[in-house]
This record gives C-alpha cells, sequence and structure tokens, in this order.
C-alpha cells in the first residue's frame, strides 16, 4: 500500500540579512582563520601576561632532532607532545601549522597579515549589520533569547539526553530552536565573536595608546593574544559541531533555509 | 564502502583540496587582489587616529616589569664595514645627520645628541612576529630637534637612513635598513632617539648608538643603527618606494596593527 504522506508546509525561518551576513561570516571567518595560523606560524608560542617569557612558553610548537631525523613536538605546560607532520615540524619544513591550515600555504607573513585585516574590516562591518538589524528587527529577542520553559532544569536535561540519543525535534516543536541551540548560537554571537574583536584590537600598538584599559583588561598583550587563539578554536570547535548538527539532523532543509529562507515542517508529525 | 571507491573519493578530495589552496596562493600572488587588500591599511589608520588623540601616550610600565631576556631582530652585528669602524672607535667619530626639506641642515655628535631635550620611558616593545618584550629607553625627543632643524613647509615624512646591510643579496638601494614616519608620530612626546637602554647605552644588537623608539607602531618601524634623518614630501624615490625595507617586502607602512 503506498504511503500517504505527511503534509509539509514551508515556513520563513531566515530573514534575508541573516542569510547574507551568515554567508559573508563564513568567508570572513574562513579567511581569518588560515590567515591568522599564517600570521602564529611567524611566532609559534603563547604566553600569560604583558610579556613573552622566551624560556618559558605555555604552549608552544616546535621542531627537535631525534636520530638525525626532525621531529614535531608541541609543548602545552609541562606536558610536551610528538605531533610530526603536523604542528612543529610538517612537508620538510620547521613550523607551527601544517601548509594546508595557512593562507597562503607558503611562508609569508606579510601575506597573512593583508588577509587577515581586509576581512577583519568585513568581519566587523558584517557583524553590525547582524546585530543592528537582528536586534531592532527583535529576532534576538523572539528567536534566540530561551523561553521561560526551556530553561527548567528537567527540559535541559531531556534535551541533552534527545542531543546524545541524536534525536531532534519535529513537526510544530521544529519551529522553533531548542534551548541548547539557542544557548550556543547566543554565546558565539555575543562572547566568542565579540572577544576575537576585543583581544585582536588588545594586540594593535596604536590601540593600545588609544583605549590602553583593553589589553589590561585580559591581562596584558600576550594574555590577549593568548585568549585570541583560545577564542578561535573555541570558534572552529562550535563551527565543527554545528555543521556535525546540520548533517544529522536535516541537512537539506537547513541548508535551503539558510539559502531561500524557508524550512519545511511536517504538519501531523509530533 | 567498497576499497576501490573510497580510495577514488579519497583522491577526489585531496584533489579538490590541493586546487583550492592553490587557488589561494595564486589569489594571493595576485596584483590586483594584493591591491584590494592593501585598501584596509588606509582604513585601519584613519580609524585609529579617529579613536586615538595626535598626543595619546603608549602605556609605559613599572621598573619590575622590564622584561630579562629582551629580544633583537633584524641586524644584530651589521657588517658593514663603516660600521665596523664605528664600533671600533666607541662611535668617536658618529655623526647623525638631519638634512633633505629643512632650514638648518644638523650633524651631532653622540655627546651632542645626549645633550638634547631628553625623554626616559619604560615600553612594551612589540614585533609584528608576535611577542611582546618591556625596555626602558632614553633618548632625544625627535620634536625638539626637527624644531631646530627648521621643517620646510613641504616636508611630510621623516626617513630614517640606517647603517647595516639587512638583505646582501638584494639589488642596490634594497639592501640596506631604512624607515620612514609621517609628522604626526615624529612630533609624538614618546618618539625618540633612544641611546640607552634599561640605564646602560643601547648595545650594537639592539641598535647602537641610536635607534628610533616610535611607541605607537610595530618593531620594524624602531629603525636601528641611525645615521641620518631625511625629511621629505614623498618617500616614492627611495627604496623600493613604499617607504621602508619591511614596507618593500610587504609589510604595511602604517604598523599600528
Amino acid at each position: 500500500m503506498p504511503q500517504v504522506p505527511s503534509a509539509s508546509v514551508l515556513v520563513q525561518r531566515h530573514s534575508l540579512v541573516t542569510r547574507l551576513t551568515h554567508w559573508i561570516n563564513v568567508l570572513a571567518l574562513l579567511v581569518l582563520l588560515t590567515s591568522g595560523l599564517q600570521i602564529f606560524n611567524a611566532h609559534p608560542a603563547l604566553y600569560w601576561g604583558n610579556t613573552s617569557t622566551f624560556a618559558k612558553p605555555w604552549v608552544a610548537m616546535v621542531a627537535m632532532e631525534r636520530g638525525g631525523q626532525p621531529v614535531g613536538i608541541t609543548k602545552i605546560g609541562p606536558a610536551m607532545f610528538e605531533t610530526t607532520g603536523v604542528l612543529g615540524f610538517s612537508g620538510d619544513q620547521v613550523r607551527g601549522f601544517p601548509a594546508w591550515t595557512t593562507l597562503p600555504t607558503y611562508r609569508s607573513l606579510a601575506d597573512g597579515r593583508r588577509w587577515h585585516f581586509f576581512f577583519a574590516w568585513l568581519f566587523v562591518l558584517n557583524g553590525l549589520v547582524y546585530l543592528s538589524a537582528n536586534i531592532a528587527g527583535g529576532h534576538v529577542r523572539r528567536d534566540l533569547l530561551p523561553g521561560r520553559d526551556q530553561l527548567k532544569p528537567s527540559h535541559l536535561l531531556a534535551e541533552i539526553a534527545d542531543h546524545a540519543r541524536l534525536k531532534f525535534a519535529k513537526g510544530e516543536a521544529a519551529r522553533r530552536y531548542n534551548a541548547l541551540q539557542k544557548l550556543t548560537y547566543l554565546a558565539v554571537i555575543f562572547v566568542l565573536l565579540p572577544m576575537m574583536v576585543a583581544t585582536g584590537l588588545s594586540m594593535s600598538p596604536g590601540m593600545n595608546a588609544a583605549w590602553p584599559w583593553l589589553p589590561e583588561l585580559f591581562g596584558g598583550r600576550q594574555s590577549a593574544r593568548t585568549f585570541h587563539f583560545l577564542s578561535a578554536s573555541l570558534i572552529v570547535l562550535f563551527v565543527v559541531v554545528h555543521v556535525l548538527m546540520v548533517l544529522v539532523s536535516s541537512p537539506l532543509n537547513s541548508l535551503r533555509s539558510m539559502i531561500t529562507g524557508r524550512f519545511a515542517i511536517r504538519q501531523g508529525e509530533v | 564502502m567498497p576499497a576501490t571507491r573510497r580510495r577514488w573519493l579519497s583522491g577526489l578530495a585531496a584533489a579538490t583540496a590541493g586546487a583550492m589552496l592553490s587557488a589561494c596562493d595564486k589569489l594571493t600572488m595576485n596584483s590586483g587582489v594584493q591591491m584590494t587588500l592593501a585598501r584596509a591599511e588606509g582604513l585601519t589608520r584613519r580609524a585609529q587616529r579617529l579613536v586615538a588623540n595626535r598626543t595619546a601616550l603608549a602605556t609605559e610600565f613599572a621598573e619590575h616589569q622590564i622584561s630579562p631576556d629582551f629580544r633583537a631582530n633584524g641586524s644584530t652585528a651589521p657588517g658593514d664595514l663603516e660600521y665596523r669602524a664605528l664600533v671600533e672607535s666607541g662611535f668617536a667619530d658618529w655623526r647623525l645627520v638631519i638634512d633633505g626639506l629643512v632650514d638648518r641642515p644638523l650633524s651631532l655628535s653622540l655627546a651632542e645628541l645626549r645633550a638634547q631635550p631628553a625623554r626616559t620611558q619604560i615600553t612594551r616593545h612589540d614585533c609584528v612576529e608576535g611577542w611582546s618584550a618591556i625596555g626602558k629607553w632614553t633618548g632625544a625627543r625627535l620634536g625638539p630637534l626637527l624644531d631646530k632643524a627648521g621643517l620646510k613647509d613641504e616636508a611630510r615624512y621623516l626617513v630614517f637612513h640606517c647603517a647595516d646591510t639587512l638583505d646582501p643579496n638584494a639589488p642596490e638601494g634594497l639592501a640596506r635598513y631604512y624607515e620612514s614616519i609621517d609628522l604626526i608620530d615624529a612630533f609624538h612626546p614618546q618618539t625618540i632617539l633612544a641611546y640607552d637602554m634599561n640605564g646602560a647605552p643601547l648595545a650594537v644588537k639592539h641598535g647602537a648608538p641610536t635607534r628610533l623608539r616610535v611607541e605607537r607602531q610595530l618593531g620594524y618601524k624602531h629603525a636601528k643603527y641611525v645615521m641620518r634623518i631625511e625629511a621629505v614630501a614623498d618617500f616614492a624615490h627611495l627604496g623600493g618606494g613604499k617607504g621602508g625595507f619591511w614596507e618593500d617586502r610587504g609589510y604595511e607602512w602604517y604598523a599600528g596593527i
């Protein structure tokens, strides 16, 4: 017997501003990450405080020689890991991150900086468009702030259990984001992305004279550089989970909603 | 998935990734792309000058924060014969020349430079590579020196000609270190020609007998081994035309970021 298809309706999920700024952001963050790793490779070590304590960075990627062979070593605090081929030494070169992760692939701090600062402006202006449109338009309040019902511990626990079993909302419940999704988006939009800008500006000697309190806020310029690296790592982690969630939930429907704005809701499903 | 299909798919993925990476490199080397990306520099300079007062000071630190391991970059022991001779004579014959678009060109001995209006500051040196170190600098303030020489109206930039050849393989005019700054930075109170570092005469590796300190910009602007300061209307005719040794190699002229 042929199955009766459940009726599905297309709802408007993402506004034009959200869709445009989302994809511009994808491009900007990709260039910022890869050019950022190029810049990091000029001195692949991290410190805390105002200055670099060259003898004891808290993170460092170095090359050493063992039995006539170069090996890549990553140090994190007192721990040392062999990371040949990825960190410290890769592609027959002494380098922090490997060629395939940096823009350009060859070593060029000057080019890395060019890409980084151009796309930093694009990222900031794009972010301002997103924020002004979506705060004024009510998208943040309406769709991103979790509802009171969603914040109950029992509800949050149930959501965590659902996520762990890759069980996603269907039907009417899929009309709004779940609480974990909302909290994650809020943390990325209002904590991690602004953190990238603030820690980035903290590394600028020109901005240091304009706003001396900014690097102080992070405990000094080298601490700000460390936080810049850590926030970027958390954004990479977010993107990985975000893309995985799209793939395991409803890849085509989600992708379409971020392109055309329309998201299909199956009616009659619970 | 059968092994052959998996091999085929991963081969395809690797080829696609490789093509994308080489496309990124080609884009980077494209002069149109370079020119577009370089436009951000002007925007950055104007934005920073908008939020920072002309005389806003770079943060100054306390004695106990001075780095015990201040790193030296660029030339650390110039092999240039003229410079070697100066080092051997304890800079007895060294003269600092200030000329170009000035009314009264100056030629100062080290003792005369040390007698000029001076400033001491403990500041953080930020290398373009990413590291920082704090040092205490004493030197002659550039502003009063320029007033003494009398800048002509056409003067827009100051070019610092240095004694060290940093790239011996480069063609004539590109081998020796030089730098340039505009008048806003030249007259900034913290802009000095430092001759003492951490209470002792500047060591050779840090630019003896004097180096520029222009505290609101990155390390490569702080020219070492300064021999001559030339006031110019523009710097297109010097070196590679970009206003500095590293600028000629793709780094920003405005190094406030």
